[in-house]
């Protein structure tokens, strides 16, 4: 059980920057989760955490003691690999005691840990055989029942899931949230994958090209994204971003998008003053855009015409592709709606819930006007 | 008629193969089959193979029959006229050096080839310092003779061109005859052996260690091994299938040898070896029977190695 803090943390390779200023504290018990797409930094993260990596830049600290220069070994603090890395030669009751027997804790001790930590994962039956018997499944528990013997202060888990099916992928992800309330141990969980950051996570921190993006709670982050690379990468199918540019007529705003345009309700509207005749890139989700037959009567709906390119049933919900002018955007819409390729709609926009981003302050990653105001 | 096409695919299935097989078998049965069986057959003859091993034996002198030259091979080196002596002659006999060669050499190729592999593998200039390390097998045996006949050189009393002798005078002591004392002359041709073939050893034990994946190391890191720990605990075990071929290969090689033992001491001074002593008794002595029937015991020797080597390999093969 400890807190993990990041200050100023910096990794290069060379000139290629891994991770760049990062900037964490996470708490004791917390689950964490690192998420980006690939080469975002995250895993050299964890692994400059682990003690695998040196940093070039900043310190690390556990329980607030800096362990810049403390052997892996001596950081307490146990892993789990994308690969499992098993050791191969041992069976799987010895992968789970090789780090205690380093230890030199004593024999009775290490097989009560075992046989512990086996029942809680369901391996019992398992512990004679080596790696190589096991399925896929298997590995990744006995992988996780290795970090969990140790009873170490963090739990460090590199793509865990990511060399599993998607059935066993999702069970897995329940057993994990479970351990972790079971345990009650700081866990910082490294993923590509929003879905897993979103359903296990505490907090979650978004990293992309080194610099973390966004650290908050799940709902938090899908409700009120940073910016632009934090709106698109959380949530799937991802955020409708569309250009435009905010208008004033007559006392109205609107969002101007060239084939059509949207009314911005009244109590938003001192929240984009600053970006008034200026390009914005306008970003909604799939699900705010409904089938006026099925929206929910209280949203605040903005009529737009639309082609229907493709549809996909998904049996609780149907994905629109539609098209209107040079904008191609995804609708989450009810399973009811009747319509199929070629035919002309109305969808409504759920102005409820929209967003807009300022390329002019950052084009490649145009932060969010207005930030977080809504509760 | 309705059969005559079926019959000829059936033919061709038993047939084609052998077709294919010939040229190989060909070359096989004249290059291999036919020496190895004149091989065993001139064993059981006398010196120029025109009689029966049985005629050479003389009376009163024991005989094994058409065995006759095993018994030579076997016993003449050995002194049996107590325990103690057949004991003491046995151990600079040409099998007494092998056991001596196997136990030194292949134990310093394999030992040093697994150091050097795990060093190797941390350093930045992995390739030249395994360049180096591997150089000795790609220089010819003559030249690698010549460089150690400059080693061992042993001079006259005033003048000592060995870099060695020139170390041990330079430190006050007496220069040393290191070919001629037995069984000192041995150790010394074997560092030279160890010196040519653990570059072979390092190349590949230090693939094997290459194909450990890192996280396994990093996880055995984190597990609290240090690095002795993850080279015993860790890096030897998983790569025991390479080391076991590593040895088995060296104790052929071993067995085979002679270039070293030819070029720097003619097998005098008792270094001889088994591949030395055949040479010996078929061209210098030129008795075919002799050297044949030592050839015969080498061949049995290395037989249970070579078979080892295959069923490791054919296990290799059916865990892909």
């Amino acid at each position: 059980m400890a807190s993990v803090t990041y200050k100023n943390v910096w990794k290069k390779y060379g000139d290629v920057i891994a991770v760049q200023d990062l900037n964490l504290a996470i708490e004791d018990k917390e689950f964490l989760v690192l998420v980006g797409p690939s080469g975002c930094g995250k895993t050299t993260a964890l692994r400059c955490l682990a003690g695998l990596e040196e940093i070039t830049q900043g310190e690390v600290l556990i329980d607030d003691q800096v362990v810049n220069d403390v052997a892996p070994k001596d950081r307490d603090i146990a892993m789990v690999f994308q690969s499992y890395a098993l050791y191969p030669h041992m069976s799987v009751y010895d992968n789970m005691a090789f780090g205690l027997k380093l230890r030199k804790l004593d024999k009775a001790d290490i097989d009560r840990r075992v046989q512990e930590s086996a029942r809680t994962l369901g391996i019992e039956g398992l512990l004679k055989r080596k790696p190589k018997e096991l399925s896929g499944g298997q590995r990744q528990r006995v992988a996780v029942g290795r970090a969990i013997v140790r009873e170490p202060k963090v739990f460090l888990f590199d793509e865990p899931l990511s060399n599993l099916d998607a059935k066993l992928r999702v069970q897995t992800r329940a057993e994990l949230s479970k351990l972790h309330q079971r345990l009650e141990t700081t866990f910082i969980y490294v993923t590509h994958d929003q879905t897993e950051a979103m359903t296990m996570a505490s907090r979650i921190a978004v990293m992309n090209k080194g610099l973390l993006q966004q650290l908050d709670t799940p709902q938090v982050l899908y409700d009120h994204p940073n910016n632009l690379f934090v709106a698109g990468f959380i949530g799937s199918p991802a955020m409708n971003f569309f250009n435009g540019k905010v208008i004033v007529e007559e006392g109205t705003m609107y969002i101007d998008l060239g084939s059509f345009r949207v009314k911005v309700p009244e109590h938003d509207m001192p929240r984009y003053d600053s970006v008034i005749d200026k390009e914005i890139i306008f970003g909604i989700r799939p699900e705010d855009i409904h089938n006026p037959e099925f929206a929910p009567p209280s949203i605040i709906a903005e009529p737009v015409e639309v082609n229907v390119d493709v549809t996909e049933l998904m049996g609780n919900e149907i994905f629109l592709y539609l098209i209107n002018g040079n904008h191609n955007f995804i609708a989450r819409v009810d399973p009811r709606t009747q319509v199929s390729f070629g035919d002309k709609m109305t969808v409504v926009f759920n102005m409820d819930n929209y967003h807009i981003f300022d390329p002019s302050l950052d084009p490649e990653n145009p932060p969010v006007v207005g930030g977080i105001t809504k509760e | 008629m309705a059969k005559a096409p079926i019959a000829s695919v059936m033919k061709q299935k038993t047939q084609v193969p052998w077709l294919y097989l010939l040229p190989a078998i060909i070359v096989m049965t004249i290059f291999i089959l036919y020496p190895m069986l004149n091989t065993v057959s001139l064993s059981f003859g006398n010196a120029n193979g025109t009689a029966s091993a049985a005629t050479t034996c003389r009376e009163g002198q024991p005989c094994w029959g058409v065995f006759e030259n095993y018994r030579y091979a076997l016993t003449n080196e050995l002194n049996t006229a107590t325990v103690e002596t057949t004991w003491e002659s046995f151990w600079v006999s040409s099998y007494g050096n092998m056991i001596k060669w196997l136990l030194v050499m292949v134990t310093g190729t394999v030992g040093i080839g697994l150091i050097f592999a795990v060093l190797v593998d941390r350093i930045k200039r992995e390739a030249l310092a395994k360049s180096i390390i591997f150089m000795p097998m790609a220089i010819s045996f003559v030249g690698a003779g010549v460089i150690w006949k400059f080693v061992y050189n042993y001079g006259t009393s005033q003048v000592q061109t060995g870099i060695l002798n020139a170390i041990i005078t330079g430190l006050g002591f007496k220069p040393v005859s290191w070919l001629t004392q037995s069984p000192l002359n041995t150790f010394m041709l074997i560092v030279v052996g160890i010196w040519m073939w653990t570059g072979f050893c390092m190349t590949l034990l230090s693939s094997a260690i290459k194909s450990i994946p890192e996280e396994i190391i990093e996880a055995s890191r984190i597990d609290g091994a240090t690095n002795f720990e993850i080279f015993t605990k860790i890096q030897v075990p998983i790569i025991a299938p390479t080391i076991v071929v590593v040895i088995t290969t060296m104790v052929i090689n071993v067995l085979k040898l002679f270039d070293i033992v030819y070029v720097m001491t003619g097998g005098n001074y008792g270094t001889n070896v088994i591949a030395t002593r055949m040479y010996t008794e078929m061209y210098t002595n030129a008795h075919y029977g002799r050297g044949t029937a030592i050839a015969v015991i080498l061949v049995l020797f290395i037989i249970p190695f070579i078979v080892m080597n295959i069923r490791r390999f054919t296990k290799q093969e059916a865990m892909r």
